[in-house]
């Protein structure tokens, strides 16, 4: 291959390909303002599980979610922190008291897994992307090498005669 | 091929590791160290090996729990001692609340904590309060899904127990 046409290949990549790496890097960027935020009994309540009910707390109103509810209210009121309040309750009702998986141990795989997947699948594609361009994909077969951004020949003087006609 | 087969076997797994459990009668009671409620340290029925134990599932926020404590107590101070006793295990609960509940109802027999459930799991039941007779070889004789009374343990419980020489 050419340099040229692995530089217009480059060129194509990169004009989907930075918009990609944005969007996976603002669906990995942590959300570090909220975690800062003082609990409340509402956010907490959609984070823990009422372990007799097997629902999260939020919808559950039997007495031992009553119980729970308040337990957690007292720990508020003495000023802990979201990571306390959910460590004691774990010491009290154990690890299944938690709505969302822990973030470490075997526990952490399933936040890992899915970033993992999403970004082997992203550079496959990328890879996929660029080997369909390289084999002239999309173009004109005697051009296909050599296929630029955007559409070629006749169909770039079609479309130039079209935005003419539409031209104010 | 290989994708259908690892769903299979998820599928599989699943239904293996959601199988049935708890006991029945005649079977050997499940038995795993839990936390004492009180007085830090674990227990379990292997502590009391050679003795009767009625185990009793409560939990202090359940109102039939709260009916049955008196005569459990009361049973316990008529029958406790090296040959039988009640062993409560608070299930799923605050261990505060456990705490007050046993000091309120003046409970003298001994208490464990089950507060993820897995023992009560283990044992089948279905809610608090559950009552199960264990013999001194840890089978289960009597098995109780809801409060006692002072009448059933009168009449089903006591028969069983070997008499108090005097």
């Amino acid at each position: 291959m050419r340099p040229e046409a692995v530089s217009k290949d480059a060129g194509c990549v990169r004009h989907w390909l930075a918009p990609a790496l944005l969007i996976a890097l603002l669906a990995l960027a942590p959300a570090a303002p909220a975690a800062n935020d003082p609990p409340t009994l509402t956010k907490i309540e959609s984070q823990v599980m009422c372990p007799v009910c097997g629902t999260l707390l939020q919808l559950a109103e039997s007495p031992q979610a009553q119980r729970e509810k308040a337990f957690i209210a007292r720990l508020i009121s003495e000023g802990r922190s979201e990571g306390q309040i959910k460590d004691a309750l774990v010491a009290e009702y154990g690890n299944e008291v938690l709505a969302l998986p822990q973030g470490s141990g075997f526990s952490l795989s399933a936040y890992v897994v899915p970033i993992v997947a999403f970004l082997v699948a992203a550079v496959a594609l990328g890879f996929g992307v660029m080997r369909w361009r390289r084999a002239g994909g999309g173009g004109p077969p005697d051009e296909g090498r050599r296929t630029p951004c955007g559409p070629t020949g006749e169909d770039a003087e079609r479309l130039e005669a079209d935005l003419a006609r539409y031209d104010l | 091929m290989l994708g259908v087969l690892a769903v299979v076997g998820l599928l599989v797994f699943g239904l293996v590791s959601k199988g049935s459990s708890g006991v029945a009668l005649g079977e050997a009671a499940p038995d795993s160290p839990l936390p004492r409620l009180e007085g830090g340290g674990a227990g379990s029925l292997a502590d009391y090996q050679g003795r009767w134990v009625l185990v009793n599932f409560w939990a202090s926020w359940c109102v039939p729990c709260r009916q049955e404590a008196p005569a459990l107590e009361e049973f316990q101070r008529g029958h406790g001692g090296p040959r039988f006793t009640v062993l409560g295990i608070d299930s799923r609960d605050l261990s505060d609340d456990g705490r007050e509940f046993v000091r309120r109802y003046g409970l003298s027999y001994p208490q464990l904590r089950d507060g993820d459930g897995d023992a009560a799991h283990n044992f089948g039941t279905t809610g608090v309060p559950e009552n199960f007779l264990i013999d001194p070889a840890g089978k289960v004789r009597l098995l109780l899904r809801g409060p006692v009374t002072a009448e059933y343990l009168r009449d089903s419980v006591a028969p069983m127990l070997p008499e108090e020489k005097s």
